[in-house]
């Protein structure tokens, strides 16, 4: 039972005020925003900045419950409940974070989008926006290719990702968003 | 013409679209699972309002979250809208709220030919 002290230590020491690792449903994806928006809440966090990591969770979560539905599908045992999402709070920032397992040939795709997003400042990520929403359909999936633009444009940071590989066939996607706590 | 009058809920907005008296309006929050589904009936209530439209058409949205899925339906919508003659936006932002307020003057810049009012709340 050590673990649980371990764990609870790890949590304080990364100062993470919400974990979730399992399923992810858009149930779940509510829960999980109202337990973020009552902690931030309970400590009267300015309403811009609450605005603004819940609009990150929002896409974040979003983008998990698509990518973990394509993998139950397939019943990859072992695979299809092993998706992470985290949130820390230090003084300065929100910290979003998310892992999911994604197949290896959808990297080069995921990672070429997040980059483009990282190479623009400001006016480039509202270009960008423009652009694809004009040209955008909604897709099977139910996303608009808008999530990785809009975690920038609202966080006003780069966002930080990495690839793990498990298989042959897949890789852990770990992305990390952080939002700043000022107005 | 039939009345459409939903209930907002936790992801999804409560909408009005009420042609006699003259109501029209989005508000809330919007991050459905499905997108389509939700706005595809507001999408073909503005088709069918669109054969025969109030002389004025005063569009209210007044959102306090949209995800970027919605973003991409909400366009569609005003893009409908654009094509009413007499129809014209009332985009309501929390007075703080400068991303909502973004969000609106972006879509003004995209649907050109459709009028946009800004308000707070």
């Amino acid at each position: 039972m050590k673990y649980v002290y371990e764990l609870h230590k790890t949590m304080i020491a990364n100062n993470l005020i919400l974990v979730y690792e399992g399923e992810f449903t858009q149930d779940i994806t509510k829960s999980i925003l109202a337990m973020a928006e009552r902690n931030m809440d309970a400590i009267g966090e300015l309403g811009g900045v609450k605005r603004k990591v819940f609009s990150v969770m929002v896409e974040c979560l979003q983008n998990i419950v698509k990518h973990s539905e394509e993998l139950n599908e397939k019943d990859e045992d072992g695979l299809k409940n092993n998706a992470i999402f985290m949130l820390g709070k230090q003084i300065n920032e929100y910290i979003v974070t998310s892992g999911n397992p994604i197949r290896n040939s959808a990297i080069p795709n995921v990672q070429a989008k997040i980059d483009r997003v990282n190479s623009l400042d400001k006016d480039g990520l509202k270009e960008l926006y423009k652009e694809i929403i004009k040209n955008t359909e909604i897709s099977e999936k139910g996303g608009a290719g808008l999530g990785f633009v809009d975690m920038a444009r609202k966080s006003g940071e780069k966002l930080h990702y990495s690839f793990e590989p498990i298989n042959d066939e897949y890789s852990f996607f770990a992305l990390k968003i952080v939002v700043p706590r000022v107005e | 013409m039939e009345i459409i009058n939903l209930e907002g809920t936790e992801e999804t907005p409560k909408v009005i679209l009420d042609k006699d008296n003259g109501i029209f309006e989005i508000s809330g929050r919007s991050l459905p699972e499905d997108v389509r589904t939700f706005y595809q009936q507001i999408l073909d209530w503005l088709d069918k309002y669109a054969a025969a439209p109030n002389p004025e058409t005063k569009f209210t949205f007044k959102l306090e979250y949209f995800n970027t899925a919605s973003s991409k339906m909400i366009l569609d919508v005003l893009t409908k809208l654009e094509g009413i003659s007499g129809a014209k936006v009332i985009w309501y932002h929390h007075d703080d709220d400068e991303d909502m307020e973004e969000a609106g003057k972006e879509f003004q810049d995209i649907v050109d030919g459709l009028p946009f009012e800004f308000k707070t709340y």
